[in-house]
């Protein structure tokens, strides 16, 4: 089996975000940056499944300016054995991203795609129900648990009820919630290696996909702030306060 | 054009988040009409048809839709949507799943988890955890929108008489079957709605030690929420998480207990009406949201919380 991995670069999820002056955007100059945390996940786990033997290669993919490349290059450096980095500058709306990725799929023919089930950034989470949408391949999301049985997998999902198990027939799209499991670090000489790995570039405008934005961003703005709050000294003035004060209780 | 609403439901009833739905589709435009999919759902259909902002009721039955796969419910919802300007549905794990599905083979673009319809075209939704509000117009013929259903009050429940009408299911996806759905049953009240939510963060140390909040809440008629440090811990199970990537809660009352408040949890309880939070690490950044801090061990604090509360006449529930 072969699993392609879907990888992209956000802002790191421990900054605290600043708004634009000017309502353009959020500042990303001079910000650390890495890979989109549950897609580590997504990355994980197909190395883990090549691991078990039961996939032979393990290729990541981002779509994105000339920095995206290092979130490949990372994923290269746990394990995955080469990389795609299609370029393309500017922001692209999901739909845009799944059109590409699809061209993708079709040239390099994965038994399975796996990605992260939502990006920190524009916290969108449509990328992979889309590939499998434009595919007609069956999606697994927010998946917790995976096992991978000959051409099914079987598949824990995360839902607001509490958790779903599908069995779904290969090939597929899985998105990975952070549960799935602990994506490992990569060591020095994993990294010194992953240098020599081959990253395949592709030029956007090269795959003949209409990527135009569809949505406009008129304003980024900063949320209201809440009013400070107070200190209580104790649990009694605590709930004196939330009985008497706020009166919730 | 009308808007077309996806209804949320369990087969038996409405799941309540229809109704904010509905509430955020009305203000897009007067003509709602809802759709249901599923199988032997009619009570739920009936309550749909009852919601005096639903217009028409369009009921799709289907053994292959019993279980809301995405991949049987896309394609119907693709069909109906050529009569309609707006497809709507709540951002929860159902419309996350599905929604993406429907607008890709629209060819739209899909606006995800609004919090405020600004006009038929535009609206505002939060951006990196809520640390931003971007003001989004879309310029596809048809749009699809998914809505935080915490921000929209739900519409009135009774009072409406829609017409049911029935449309001929889609043929079955035959890739993809389900197993099995594990649901956690409580007679609490559901921490998407509840009034109040206490939640525990890995402060708790240990699953056990959450009875000190089950205890609590059970007092004031509460729902339990965790940090993701803490399901990840084991220390209680996915669907109590609050946070970016688990459930956003708006309650009136938000208690964290033990919980530092990281950006991702924040993202999910900020908007509570009021915080507080209980936390022996005084510098910790929930105390930066919370209207009401107690800088306390939580071991020591929760039992004298209990018997502060059993020393009050009354409790609101």
């Amino acid at each position: 089996m072969k699993i392609l991995v879907a990888v992209k670069r956000v802002i790191d999820y421990n900054v605290q975000i600043r708004v634009k002056d000017d309502g353009t955007g959020v500042v990303t100059d001079n910000v650390k940056m890495s890979t989109n945390p549950p897609d580590d996940n997504a990355i994980e786990e197909a190395v883990k499944i090549k691991e078990g033997g039961k996939a032979t290669e393990v290729v990541a993919i981002t779509v994105g300016e000339e920095k995206a490349q290092e979130t490949v290059r990372k994923a290269l450096a746990v394990g995955a054995d080469r990389g795609i980095h299609v370029k393309v500058d500017g922001i692209l709306e999901p739909l845009a991203v799944s059109k590409i990725l699809q061209k993708i799929v079709d040239k390099e023919k994965p038994d399975l795609v796996f990605m992260g089930k939502q990006a920190i950034d524009d916290d969108c989470n449509q990328t992979g129900q889309m590939l499998s949408a434009l595919l007609n391949w069956p999606q697994a999301t927010f998946a917790s648990k995976i096992d991978v049985k000959d051409n099914k997998l079987e598949v824990t999902r995360e839902i607001d009820e509490g958790l779903e198990t599908i069995e779904i027939n290969v090939p597929a799209i899985v998105t990975c919630d952070l549960r799935l499991n602990e994506p490992r670090y990569a060591s020095l000489p994993n990294i010194m290696k992953a240098k020599k790995k081959p990253i395949e570039e592709i030029a956007a405008s090269d795959l003949g996909v209409d990527v135009s934005p569809r949505l406009e961003q008129l304003k980024v703005e900063e949320p209201p702030k809440r009013k400070a709050g107070i200190k209580v000294a104790n649990v009694a003035e605590l709930v004196q306060k939330l009985k008497n004060e706020a009166k919730v209780i | 054009m009308a808007v077309l609403l996806i209804a949320e439901h369990s087969n038996k009833e409405l799941r309540p988040f229809t109704l904010n739905a509905a509430t955020a589709a009305s203000q897009i435009d007067s003509d709602v009409h809802a759709v249901i999919i599923g199988q032997n759902f009619a009570d739920a259909a009936k309550q749909l048809s009852e919601l005096p902002v639903v217009k028409k009721v369009l009921s799709v039955e289907g053994t292959h839709y019993e279980n809301f796969t995405a991949e049987n419910f896309a394609p119907v919802i693709v069909k109906l949507a050529e009569n309609y300007s707006h497809i709507v549905c709540s951002a929860n794990t159902f419309g996350k799943n599905l929604m993406p599905r429907i607008a890709a083979h629209l060819d739209t673009s899909q606006v995800s988890d609004i919090i405020k319809v600004i006009s038929p075209d535009t609206f505002l939704r939060p951006i990196y955890a809520g640390n931003a509000f971007a003001t989004i117009k879309s310029n596809d013929s048809k749009k699809c929108v998914t809505i935080r259903p915490t921000s929209f009050d739900p519409c009135e429940s009774t009072g409406g008489s829609a017409p049911i009408e029935k449309v001929d299911p889609s043929e079955e996806f035959s890739n993809t079957k389900f197993i099995k759905r594990e649901e956690i049953k409580s007679d609490r009240p559901e921490l998407g709605t509840a009034r109040i939510v206490v939640s525990g963060g890995r402060g708790m140390q240990s699953g056990d030690n959450f009875k000190l909040i089950t205890e609590i809440a059970d007092k004031l008629g509460a729902a339990i929420g965790a940090s993701r440090a803490a399901v990840d811990a084991g220390y209680i199970s996915n669907d109590h998480q609050v946070g970016q990537t688990g459930k956003v809660v708006v309650p009136d009352l938000y208690i964290a207990v033990g919980i530092s408040g990281a950006i991702q949890h924040l993202a999910g309880m900020k908007e509570s009406k009021v915080i507080v939070a209980i936390n022996k690490d005084g510098e910790a950044p929930i105390f930066s949201v919370a209207d009401y801090g107690l800088e306390a061990d939580l071991f020591e604090a929760l039992p004298q919380f209990m018997e502060e509360l059993n020393k009050l006449n009354t409790i609101q529930k």
